[in-house]
């Protein structure tokens, strides 16, 4: 079977047809090659004789399903692709599998397609694998969907249950945001509206399926977005050093200067080199492989992304994913895996299962795991800084997939929302700092107060009582005769921070800065408490490593969600549900809880006093100098 | 403007790209056909020049001599690194295999040697998925179990060009950078880069070779297209599949399957 593939060159179009298992997308292919006369000679009376040796009629989806299994139990096991074409254009027809158990082989085929066709038995209706399909093309970023309504022989070629599976269908896609460019009854037996329109339909106006494949649209690499190059590798065959790749979108140009994410090394193109080509090119753009040699040699490894300096991906090592679970073993929060995204590769662990997505109902669901063919919103951390993009806004660099051992378990879509660009400057900004000795050390100051200074750092959710603890606190400290201060949001955002709102790298600018400030504070012999929610597990980390070792106390004021809304003390969560505050924490901005916080206060289970009264046991058991027996004197 | 030739290769350079960032040892199988030329030329493309990798051809000693003569020219032409493999006698194949298929076995044989003895993590082949019906249902990087046969039942996802890169030990890759070029394409892409071709292919007293085998398992068949536009005016009409004139493709329903399931290309 092969080369009525007369596809010279041209505007190829890659078409994906999916469905339940038996609603007929073999057949249908099967049977539009033979009416748009792509079959190759003997092809007809080839699959007409192993029809009949099985005992069936003429079974049109055994020009498609080549496995012995496959034949024998009349069911497409794994994706196909089919030449063919129309008096407009060639194209290349991708079978994908309906049964539920070979939904992985189903995401193989549809993931190389611009445009799917959506099979619907009339008789059946809307089943199972016709929504998670739906879904899945959705996920995978396909926009341009057709519907057919198959074996409408079945029910007499009725309008009137055309139009219930039509709504039926039509309502679930409009649901997920896609809206078919048409909805055609068929029969993919009989050829009823597939090459020609169907006298037994005459109730139909609308196209027929090769009219509808027409009506789809290419899909351009993206040329427009902002310049993505994933490294794969450096080559030193010869005495150039080429960076290679392949141009995921926007362009690239001699003399550009370029960024390496996420080593953040600059650079400029010297050259893009080019076998056999007649001149080396001076511009690469999306969808084109290049090699690219630089002014200077800086560090390059595979998985680096280039990027032009003013548009650079974001770097995290935190981000959210829309997964689809294809793993033997369910995912389960705790578990660890080898993320692929783009050309790099990092350790991952699943932080938290935020919800799974039932693709029947689409209600989100909490759970503690997510199941084979699952679809599930989770978070994953990453060992190392990822250089990627939210997938909105550039879906190369913006999906990923999961390695468990030999197995790929999972792809999913990045989210950003909620999380900051962990990009800037490392170290100082000005060279000439030299570190000045003081002449007093934190040992005299501790012995002058009494107690050793040190940073005391609350987190927790907006109304889980970090604020009231900690003034609070500070009274009971202070009547103990003890250096003591508050850093919260009112003295700090009226004065140092009072350039800063509420983006996410506004947040981590002022946790910045309250973990230096903290850090001065204990450093001249203060116990400092700050009062914020700091909800971001590396900025919390940031001001530990700003304080002094051993100086840095993490203390969780814990309270959940459900809690902290009820008690709502500044009317916060109210506004923030009603839209108001946009990228509230908890709300429509994540919280990470420490994972080993020195001391952990549970306000749902404890009073205000209770409270008070464990972290000042805390911090005398471990600030305050007890009062050796001083000049004992051992020769009196 | 990118034509359709253009992003064919592009794929193919990113495919060949990953395979020799991602597999050691790797090596491409070389038949010295149409395909194999075209994808040797494409890796030269991928590595600015250079083929980073050895060639391996599978040989039964049965290939036609213009075959043997036009390795010869390119292998000194191009300076490329050659391992010719012997295959093992018919004789040694799966007598329960029709005759053709047991002959066309004798490669597979020869590569599972090979394997055993050179430890290939990766081996490049330039097969096509509008060839025949199992090779349109394989992946672009496909895993081998360890005596490498081929898993069809229970292949791994790949999307996102994201491949199969982690393999157990003892087991290999199999490579298919040509997977989405069809018959045309190869010929459109030959004649544009000016790639060298075995003369055979060629029709001389209304005869050529469309799909190049051993000579006691291929079969010419008739045709007039004496030059690479006559080929594509001709493929451009045809009804006859490419491999009509491959014995071992025949002989029972699933005589292919059967090849490929136990390792073939």
């Amino acid at each position: 079977m092969t080369s009525y593939s007369q596809t010279g060159p041209g505007q190829q179009l890659q078409i994906v047809v999916v469905g339940h298992v038996d609603h007929g997308k073999s057949t249908l292919i099967g049977r539009l090659l033979y009416d748009t006369d792509s079959l190759p000679d003997g092809k007809y009376e080839e699959v007409k004789a192993v029809s009949e040796k099985r005992g069936m009629p003429m079974e049109w989806s055994f020009v498609l399903d080549a496995f012995q299994a496959e034949r024998d139990q009349a069911i497409t096991i794994d994706t196909t692709q089919i030449w063919f074409r129309t008096p407009a254009r060639p194209y290349v027809i991708i079978d994908a599998p309906g049964h539920r158990e070979f939904l992985k082989n189903m995401i193989s085929g549809a993931a190389l397609a611009e445009a799917a066709l959506l099979v619907v038995d009339a008789e059946e209706g809307v089943r199972e694998q016709s929504r998670r399909h739906a879904y899945l093309l959705h996920l995978l970023g396909l926009r341009q969907v057709a519907v057919v309504v198959n074996k409408m022989d079945r029910v007499g070629y009725a309008a009137e249950r055309f139009h219930e599976v039509k709504q039926e269908i039509a309502a679930y896609l409009d649901s997920i945001g896609l809206s078919p460019t048409a909805i055609v009854p068929i029969s993919a037996r009989h050829g009823d509206n597939l090459a020609r329109p169907s006298y037994k339909m005459s109730w139909y106006d609308g196209p027929t399926v090769l009219t509808a494949l027409d009506g789809f649209h290419p899909i351009a690499a993206p040329s427009d977005l902002p310049l993505r190059i994933p490294v794969q590798d450096v080559y030193k065959f010869d005495d150039r050093r080429i960076i290679a790749g392949r141009v995921e979108s926007g362009q690239i140009s001699v003399d550009d200067q370029i960024v390496f994410s996420p080593s953040n090394r600059i650079a400029t193109v010297k050259s893009l080199e080019a076998w056999g080509a007649p001149q080396p090119p001076i511009r690469a753009r999306a969808g084109q492989p290049v090699g690219i040699t630089l002014d200077e040699q800086v560090f390059v490894e595979r998985g680096d992304i280039i990027s032009h300096v003013s548009s650079a991906p974001v770097l995290s090592n935190v981000f959210r994913a829309t997964l689809f679970w294809l793993g033997h073993a369910p995912l389960a929060v705790g578990s660890r895996y080898r993320l692929k995204l783009a050309t790099d590769e990092a350790w991952v662990t699943v932080e938290a299962i935020e919800h799974t997505i039932d693709t029947q109902t689409l209600a989100d669901e909490a759970a503690d795991y997510v199941d084979r063919n699952g679809v599930a919103e989770v978070i994953l951390r990453a060992t190392d800084m990822l250089s990627l993009d939210a997938y909105r806004a550039n879906p190369a660099t913006g999906r990923c997939v999961l390695i468990d051992g030999y197995e790929t378990v999972a792809g999913g879509t990045v989210s950003l929302e909620g999380y900051p660009d962990q990009r800037r400057q490392k170290g100082p900004k000005s060279e000439n700092l030299t570190a000045v000795e003081h002449l007093l050390t934190a040992d005299g100051r501790g012995r002058r107060n009494g107690h050793r200074g040190a940073v005391v750092w609350f987190t927790g959710l907006s109304g889980a009582g970090k604020s009231t603890l900690a003034m609070q606190v500070e009274q009971r400290l202070f009547a103990l005769g003890m250096q003591v201060y508050v850093l919260d949001g009112d003295n700090v955002r009226r004065g140092l921070n009072r350039d800063l709102g509420f983006a996410p790298e506004d947040r981590v600018e002022n946790i910045r800065r309250v973990g230096e400030a903290a850090a001065l504070f204990a450093d001249a012999g203060v116990i400092v408490i700050t009062a914020f929610i700091s909800p971001y597990r590396g900025d919390r980390d940031k001001a530990r490593e700003a304080a002094a070792e051993d100086g840095f106390h993490e203390v969780y004021i814990k309270a959940d969600l459900e809690t902290c809304e009820q008690r709502d003390p500044k009317g916060l969560y109210r506004k923030a549900r009603a839209g108001e505050i946009k990228e509230f924490t908890g709300i429509s901005a994540p919280y990470e809880p420490p994972e080993t916080a020195e001391l952990v206060v549970d306000t749902m289970t404890h009073d205000v006093e209770a409270s008070v009264d464990l972290i000042v046991d805390y911090i005398r058991d471990r600030l305050v100098i007890r009062n050796r027996p001083t000049a004992v004197a051992t020769g009196r | 403007m990118t034509t359709h030739l253009d992003a064919l290769e592009a794929r193919s350079v990113y495919i060949l790209r990953e395979a020799f960032a991602r597999l050691e040892p790797l090596g491409m199988l070389w038949s010295i056909g149409k395909d194999s030329n075209a994808l040797l030329w494409l890796a030269r493309k991928a590595f600015f020049g250079h083929v980073p990798f050895p060639l391996i051809q599978l040989d039964t000693e049965m290939e036609l001599p213009e075959v043997y003569a036009f390795r010869d020219r390119l292998v000194a032409d191009w300076d490329l690194t050659l391992k010719v493999e012997l295959c093992p006698p018919e004789e040694a194949m799966d007598q329960t295999l029709p005759p053709a298929t047991r002959s066309a076995a004798r490669k597979t044989e020869g590569l599972r040697a090979l394997l055993a003895r050179d430890g290939y993590r990766g081996i490049i082949a330039g097969i096509r998925r509008d060839e025949q019906s199992t090779r349109a249902k394989e992946r672009v990087f496909s895993p081998r179990r360890l005596d490498g046969s081929w898993d069809f039942r229970d292949q791994p996802p790949e999307f996102w060009d994201q491949y199969k890169t982690e393999v157990p030990d003892g087991t290999h890759v199999r490579i298919h950078p040509l997977l989405h070029w069809t018959e045309i394409d190869i010929w459109h892409y030959t004649k544009r880069e000016g790639i060298p071709v075995v003369p055979l292919y060629f029709a001389r007293n209304g005869k050529r070779y469309r799909s190049l085998g051993e000579k006691n398992i291929t079969f010419p068949i008739d045709s007039d297209a004496a030059t690479i536009d006559e080929i594509i005016r001709e493929l451009e009409v045809t009804r006859t599949p490419e491999r009509a004139g491959r014995a071992m493709d025949h002989e029972a329903e699933d005589s292919f399957e059967r090849l490929r399931t136990s390792g073939y290309m």
